[in-house]
C-alpha cells in the first residue's frame, strides 16, 4: 500500500519504476481530498499544478536523474510563497493571495524533482499551538477528531499523521513544528536558525522564525532536510555552512552518546503519562548505549514570559505591510485613508493576532521599551548561554516536546496564558536558535501520542537524527497509525 | 531686542547607487510608475532585506571625510508608522548606533572661516511617492523610489543666520558630490533639508523651542523658509505667544511656513533593531581602503594652491567649490611646464572665474561638460604668456572655441589675429592717427591726458584691436613728447 | 502598573486597528494575564546582561550593487485591491 510508506520507500519504488509519480500524486490527491471534510488539514489543493509537476517527475525518472525526492508528493504549510498557489498564511487577509515567487524552500524541492501536493492548514499567521485560530477552520487530530493536531503546522502535522501527504513542512517560532508532531505522533524537525532560509516565509517573528521537515520518521527529516537547508543570498541571516550528508549521518552509533536532562522540564506540571513515556524512552536511550547526565537551565522557566514579549514585538512590525494598499483584503467600507488601514486590520486579522500585535505594539512603545523588550532579550542571552553550559556536559538534551498530550478543541481557546504555556518546554531552542526536534515515544492510557524532545548543540543536526534513527530502529512507535485512518 | 536664530539642519542625501539599499531593484529615475519596485520593495508577505555594499562605502567616504567617527559596528532600526508610501509599515535606519557620529565641515561665511560640528550621519531606505492630482478624492502610490539608499546628515544646531545655514547646504552639497556619494540633483530630490529653527534674545544660553521645516530642495527655499519661520517665531514670542514644538511645511509658491503636526500628535515609531539584519561590521581594511581611495579633499587642494601656486583666497574659494571645477583646473595646469606654472595657475584662474564660470552659467553646464576643453583652455593661455594674442584678442578665440572650433592656432591664422608687435608696423598706424586727430594732439599737449586714450583707441581701432595697448601708448607718448 | 483600557486604545490605535469599547473590555481580562506572565521576568537580575537581538552572534553579510530584477509590474500588481496607471490607488492622503 503505498500511502502507509515512508519518502525513503517510495523514492526506491518510483526509481524501481513501481508505480509513477503521477500515480502516487493522485493517490495522495485522492486520499486527502476524501479526508479533508473531516480533518481539514489542507487550505489549497490544487490537482493541476501537483499533477503538471508529477508529470514532470516521471520524466526525470525514466530519462533523467532523479534525487530522492524526485517524483515525492509533498505538501506546504501555507506559510511559504510558492509561485501561481494561493498563499494564506490561514488569514483572511491573503485569503485571495496568489503568490507571484517562490520561497527559497519551494524553489529547492522544485529542483529536487519533489511535487507540491498542496498548501496546508496552520495557525493564523503561525499563532497558535491548536490550530484553531486559522481563518479557513480548525484541523481535528486524525487520532481524535474531538482533539487538536497542535499549532501552528497543525495541518501538515495531521495530513502526515492521517496519511493523507508522504511529508511535508513547517515553520517553527516556539515550537511550531515540533508541538504538532507531538500531539500527532510524527516527527518533526526545526533547525539551527539560519539553516534554512527564510526567503518566502511570510514572519512571524523573524529571529525565531525557523522552518523544517515534519514526517513519519527521522529517515525521511534527513531526506527532506537536505533539500531544505544551504546558503541563500536573499536571506541575511541565511549561513554558509559545508553541506552535509544527513542521510548517510543517520546511521552513525549513539554509543557513549550524552544525553543531558534537565530538571527544569521534568516538573509535577507534566501528565504522569507524559513523564513514564519519557522514562521509557531514556532507558531504550539507555539500552542503545547512552549515557544519562543531569544538567541544569535554570533560566528556561521564564522561556515563555521572555517570548511572548519578543515574539509580539516583531509580530507587531513584521504585519504592518498587510494594510490594504498592494495587495491582500481591503475593507469594502471606509471614510479615509485612517479608517481604512483600522477596518481593513480589523477584518482581516483574527482575534488571535490582534491580542498579539496589541501586545507588541505595547512593549515597543515609548517608556515600556526596556522594561519589556530590552528585559526579555536580557533572559533571552541568559537562557541562550544556559544551553551553552549545559552543552559542555552533553550531546544532546532530551526531555517531553509538550506537558501534556492533544488537548479538546476549544479547551483552552478562553485563557491564552494556558494556550501559551503548552509550548513551554519548546520555545527556549527558538530563543537560542538551537535544532531541536520531536519523535514518537509512546501513547497515554487515552492513546494519544507522546513526544520526546531531542535539542541539539548548533549544527548538530546529525547527530540529533542519528540519535531519532537508532531509537526508531529500536522501537515501533513512529509507525502506528491512527484508528480513524486505519479502518 | 537683539535675536538671534538658532538652525540645525538635517539632510537627506541619496547615495548614487545603481541598486536599491536593501534589494536588487534599480534606483534609476524616471521610469514608470512602480516599474522599479520589486517584491521587495513592494513588501510583499515573506520578502528579506540584504543590505547593498555600496551604500556601506559611500557613508564610509562621508564619515572619513568629515573626519568623523566611524562605528565599526551599527545597528540597523526599524521605525514603525503607517504611510501608504511606506510598504512594510516602517523604514529601516539606524537610531542607537549610526554608521558616522560627529565630523564637521567648514566654510566661509563673508570671508570669515565657520566650522558646523556634525552629530551624526546614518543609512536609511527612501520611502515612495503619493501623488494626488490625477484622482478623484484619491492618490496614487508609486513605490519607484521606494529603497532608494539615503545617508541622513544631521549637524549641530550651530547655525545663526540664514546665510550660514545656505552656506552649510551648498558646503555640504558640494562635497557630497565632491566624493562621489550623490548626484546632488535637487529637483529630483537627491538632496533634501530639514531644518531646526527656533530663535532666541542674543545673549541667551538656552535654546528656544524649536520648529522643523520639512523637505526643502532648493537652497532660495531653505533661505526664505528660515527666515520666514524665525521672523513669525519673533513676533510670536514678542505677542506674548508660546511656541510649540512642530513640523512645518514651507509653502514655496506663498512663501510662507504652515503646521504639519505638533509634538503631541508626533508618532511613537517604536524603534527596535531589525531582526532581518545582523549588525553591520566595517573592519580596518575597509577603513583603509576607503580612506585611500578618497580624491583630495577641497580644503587641502585650497591650502595647497594658495602656498604652491600663490594664488589668492577667493580664486581659489572658487576653484574648489566643486569638484569638476578642481579637476578641471589641475587639468589645464598640467599642460605647463615648472618654469610657468605660477602665471599660467593666475591665468587659468582668471578665465575659469570670468569668462567660463560666466558661459557655463549661462548654459547651465559644469566644467566636465565645458566645450572649452583643459588643453584648448591651456593653448590660449600658452599664446597669452608669448603675447602672440591679446587679452581681448584671446577672447574672441575664447568665443570661437566655445561656438565649436577645437584648434587655438587655426583660429588664430584663420582670423588673421595675430597680435602686432612689429613696432614699425605699429608707428605707422600711430602716424597715421595723429595726423588724422590734430584736436586731440593739441588736447594733450596743453595737459589734457585724456586725450591719450582716445589716441590709443584709435590706433586700436585700426588695427582691429590686434595692436599691444601698452606698445601702442608707449610709442604714442614718445611721438607726442 | 497595571493595563488599562486606555493602554488598549492607544495600542490599537497605533496599529491601525478599529477597536469598540466592548472589545477593549473583553481583550483586557486575557492581556492582563499575559502581562502577568510576561512580569514574571522581574524577578530575575538581568543588570549586567547584554540583551540578544539575534539568534546568531555574527555580523550582517552584505551584497554587491547590482541590479538583479527586472520589471514585473503587471505579475506583482496582479494581487493589487485598487489600480490605475500602474499607481496603488489609496484613500487621498492628506500630510
Amino acid at each position: 500500500m503505498m500511502l502507509d510508506k515512508t519518502v525513503k520507500e517510495l523514492g526506491d519504488a518510483l526509481r524501481l519504476k513501481d508505480f509513477s509519480s503521477v500515480e502516487l500524486t493522485q493517490a495522495f490527491l485522492d486520499r486527502s481530498k476524501s479526508l479533508n471534510c473531516e480533518i481539514n488539514a489542507f487550505i489549497t489543493i490544487d490537482e493541476e499544478q501537483s499533477l503538471a509537476q508529477a508529470r514532470a517527475a516521471d520524466e526525470t525518472l525514466s530519462k533523467g536523474k532523479p534525487t530522492a525526492l524526485t517524483g515525492i508528493p509533498i505538501a506546504h504549510k501555507d506559510i511559504w510563497c510558492a509561485k501561481n498557489w494561493i498563499t494564506t498564511c490561514g488569514s483572511r487577509m491573503l485569503e485571495n493571495f496568489r503568490s507571484p515567487y517562490d520561497a527559497h524552500i519551494i524553489k529547492r524541492f522544485n529542483e529536487y524533482g519533489a511535487v507540491i501536493q498542496g498548501k496546508t492548514n496552520m495557525d493564523e499567521f503561525a499563532m497558535g499551538s491548536s490550530n484553531e485560530t486559522s481563518w479557513f477552520g480548525a484541523v481535528k487530530n486524525p487520532w481524535d477528531l474531538n482533539r487538536v493536531p497542535g499549532g501552528s503546522s497543525g495541518g501538515s502535522a495531521a495530513a502526515v499523521a492521517a496519511g493523507m501527504t508522504p511529508a511535508s513542512t513547517g515553520t517553527d517560532t516556539g515550537g511550531s513544528i515540533r508541538q504538532p508532531a507531538a500531539l500527532c505522533g510524527i516527527s518533526g524537525l526545526k533547525p539551527t536558525y539560519g539553516l534554512v532560509s527564510r526567503y518566502g516565509m511570510i514572519a512571524f517573528a523573524s529571529s525565531l522564525d525557523q522552518g523544517g521537515p515534519m514526517a513519519k520518521s527521522a529517515e525521511d527529516l534527513a531526506i527532506l532536510l537536505e533539500a531544505m537547508v544551504g546558503f541563500d543570498v536573499k536571506d541575511s541571516t541565511s549561513l554558509q555552512n559545508k553541506p552535509v550528508d544527513y542521510a548517510s549521518a543517520i546511521n552513525e552509533s549513539i554509543s557513549g552518546l550524552k544525553i543531558g536532562i534537565p530538571k527544569e522540564y521534568f516538573s509535577d506540571h507534566i501528565a504522569p503519562d507524559i513523564q513514564k513515556g519519557i522514562e521509557q524512552a531514556l532507558q531504550e536511550y539507555q539500552r542503545l548505549g547512552a549515557i544519562l547526565v543531569d544538567v541544569d537551565l535554570p533560566t528556561s522557566p521564564l522561556s515563555v514570559a521572555a517570548y511572548y514579549v519578543i515574539a509580539p514585538a516583531e509580530a507587531s512590525s513584521n504585519l504592518s505591510r498587510f494594510d490594504g494598499v498592494r495587495y491582500g483584503y481591503r475593507a469594502p467600507e471606509y471614510d479615509n485613508l485612517n479608517d481604512m488601514y483600522a477596518k481593513t486590520r480589523a477584518q482581516g486579522f483574527g482575534a488571535e493576532v490582534k491580542r498579539r500585535i496589541l501586545i507588541g505594539t505595547y512593549v515597543l512603545s515609548h517608556g515600556y521599551y526596556d522594561a519589556y523588550y530590552i528585559k526579555a532579550q536580557k533572559v533571552r542571552r541568559l537562557i541562550s548561554q544556559d544551553f551553552m553550559r549545559a552543552f559542555q556536559a552533553c550531546d544532546l538534551i532530551m526531555s517531553p516536546t509538550t506537558p501534556s498530550t492533544a488537548f479538546k478543541l476549544g479547551e483552552k481557546a478562553s485563557d491564552p496564558v494556558q494556550m501559551y504555556l503548552s509550548d513551554t518546554f519548546t520555545i527556549a531552542a527558538n530563543l537560542a536558535g538551537l535544532p531541536a526536534m520531536s519523535i514518537p515515544c509512546g501513547f497515554d492510557q487515552m492513546n494519544l501520542p507522546i513526544g520526546l524532545q531531542l535539542i541539539g548543540n548548533y549544527f548538530d543536526e546529525a547527530k540529533m537524527l542519528a540519535a531519532a534513527h537508532q531509537y526508531q530502529r529500536a522501537t515501533d512507535w513512529h509507525l502506528k497509525k491512527p484508528p480513524s485512518t486505519t479502518v | 531686542m537683539e535675536w538671534e536664530t538658532v538652525i540645525g539642519i538635517e539632510t537627506h542625501v541619496q547615495l548614487s547607487t545603481q541598486s536599491k539599499i536593501f534589494s536588487g531593484a534599480s534606483t534609476g529615475f524616471g521610469a514608470a510608475p512602480n516599474a522599479h519596485a520589486c517584491e521587495v520593495d513592494l513588501a510583499l508577505p515573506g520578502v528579506l532585506p540584504v543590505l547593498n555594499k555600496e551604500a556601506v562605502d559611500k557613508a564610509l567616504r562621508f564619515g572619513i571625510a568629515t573626519q568623523a567617527t566611524i562605528n565599526q559596528r551599527s545597528i540597523f532600526a526599524r521605525k514603525n508608522y503607517f504611510y501608504p508610501d511606506l510598504p512594510k509599515g516602517y523604514q529601516i535606519s539606524q537610531l542607537e548606533i549610526p554608521i558616522v557620529e560627529g565630523g564637521s565641515l567648514t566654510f566661509r561665511v563673508d570671508g570669515i572661516e565657520k566650522t558646523i560640528n556634525l552629530t551624526r550621519a546614518h543609512l536609511e531606505e527612501d520611502a515612495g511617492k503619493s501623488l494626488h492630482e490625477d484622482f478623484l478624492n484619491m492618490s496614487g502610490i508609486d513605490l519607484n523610489r521606494a529603497g532608494t539608499p539615503l545617508l541622513e546628515i544631521v549637524s549641530e544646531p550651530e547655525m545663526r543666520s540664514s546665510t550660514e545655514a545656505v552656506e552649510y547646504a551648498k558646503t555640504l552639497h558640494a562635497l557630497v558630490r565632491w566624493i562621489g556619494i550623490c548626484d546632488g540633483n535637487m529637483q529630483e530630490g537627491n538632496f533634501r533639508c530639514d531644518a531646526n529653527v527656533s530663535v532666541r534674545r542674543k545673549g541667551d544660553n538656552a535654546l528656544g523651542t524649536r520648529r522643523e521645516i520639512k523637505n526643502l530642495n532648493s537652497f532660495r527655499f531653505l533661505q526664505q523658509a528660515i527666515e520666514y519661520e524665525a521672523r513669525w517665531q519673533i513676533e510670536q514670542i514678542e505677542d506674548g505667544l508660546p511656541i510649540v514644538q512642530a513640523t512645518i511645511l514651507f509653502d514655496s509658491d506663498s512663501g510662507e511656513t504652515r503646521l504639519m503636526r505638533t509634538k503631541e500628535d508626533a508618532h511613537d515609531y517604536r524603534y527596535f533593531p531589525d531582526p532581518d539584519l545582523l549588525p553591520l561590521v566595517i573592519d580596518d581594511d575597509w577603513l583603509v581602503t576607503v580612506r585611500s581611495s578618497l580624491p583630495e579633499l577641497p580644503k587641502s587642494k585650497a591650502k595647497r594652491y594658495q602656498s604652491e601656486l600663490e594664488l589668492n583666497g577667493p580664486d581659489v574659494a572658487s576653484l574648489v567649490s566643486t569638484l569638476e571645477a578642481a579637476t578641471y583646473f589641475e587639468s589645464t595646469l598640467a599642460e605647463f611646464d615648472k618654469k610657468t606654472t605660477t602665471a599660467a595657475a593666475k591665468l587659468i584662474a582668471n578665465w575659469m572665474n570670468g569668462e567660463i564660470a560666466a558661459s557655463l552659467n549661462r548654459t547651465q553646464k559644469d566644467f566636465s561638460e565645458c566645450p572649452v576643453s583643459p588643453l584648448m583652455l591651456s593653448k590660449l593661455i600658452t599664446r597669452t604668456l608669448d603675447h602672440t594674442l591679446s587679452t581681448k584678442l584671446a577672447r574672441l578665440v575664447f568665443e570661437e572655441l566655445w561656438a565649436g572650433a577645437v584648434s587655438v592656432d587655426a583660429i588664430i591664422k584663420e582670423q588673421g589675429f595675430t597680435q602686432i608687435s612689429d613696432s614699425v608696423e605699429i608707428e605707422s598706424y600711430v602716424d597715421q592717427v595723429i595726423a588724422q586727430n590734430p584736436q586731440q594732439v593739441e588736447d594733450f599737449r596743453a595737459g589734457k591726458n585724456k586725450a591719450l586714450n582716445s589716441l590709443v583707441g584709435q590706433v586700436m581701432k585700426l588695427t582691429k584691436g590686434k595692436a599691444d595697448p601698452t606698445q601702442v601708448n608707449e610709442i604714442l607718448k614718445a611721438k607726442l613728447a | 502598573m497595571s493595563l488599562s483600557k486606555q493602554d488598549v486604545k492607544n495600542a490599537a490605535a497605533l496599529a491601525r486597528i478599529e477597536i469598540t469599547d466592548q472589545e477593549v473590555e473583553n481583550a483586557l481580562g486575557p492581556l492582563k494575564n499575559v502581562f502577568t506572565l510576561i512580569k514574571e521576568m522581574e524577578k530575575l537580575n538581568t543588570e549586567e546582561v547584554e540583551p540578544m537581538a539575534h539568534a546568531q552572534d555574527i555580523s550582517t553579510r552584505l551584497r554587491n550593487d547590482i541590479v538583479t530584477e527586472r520589471d514585473q509590474r503587471e505579475a506583482l500588481q496582479a494581487n493589487s485591491p485598487a489600480i490605475e496607471k500602474g499607481l496603488f490607488l489609496v484613500p487621498k492622503v492628506i500630510d
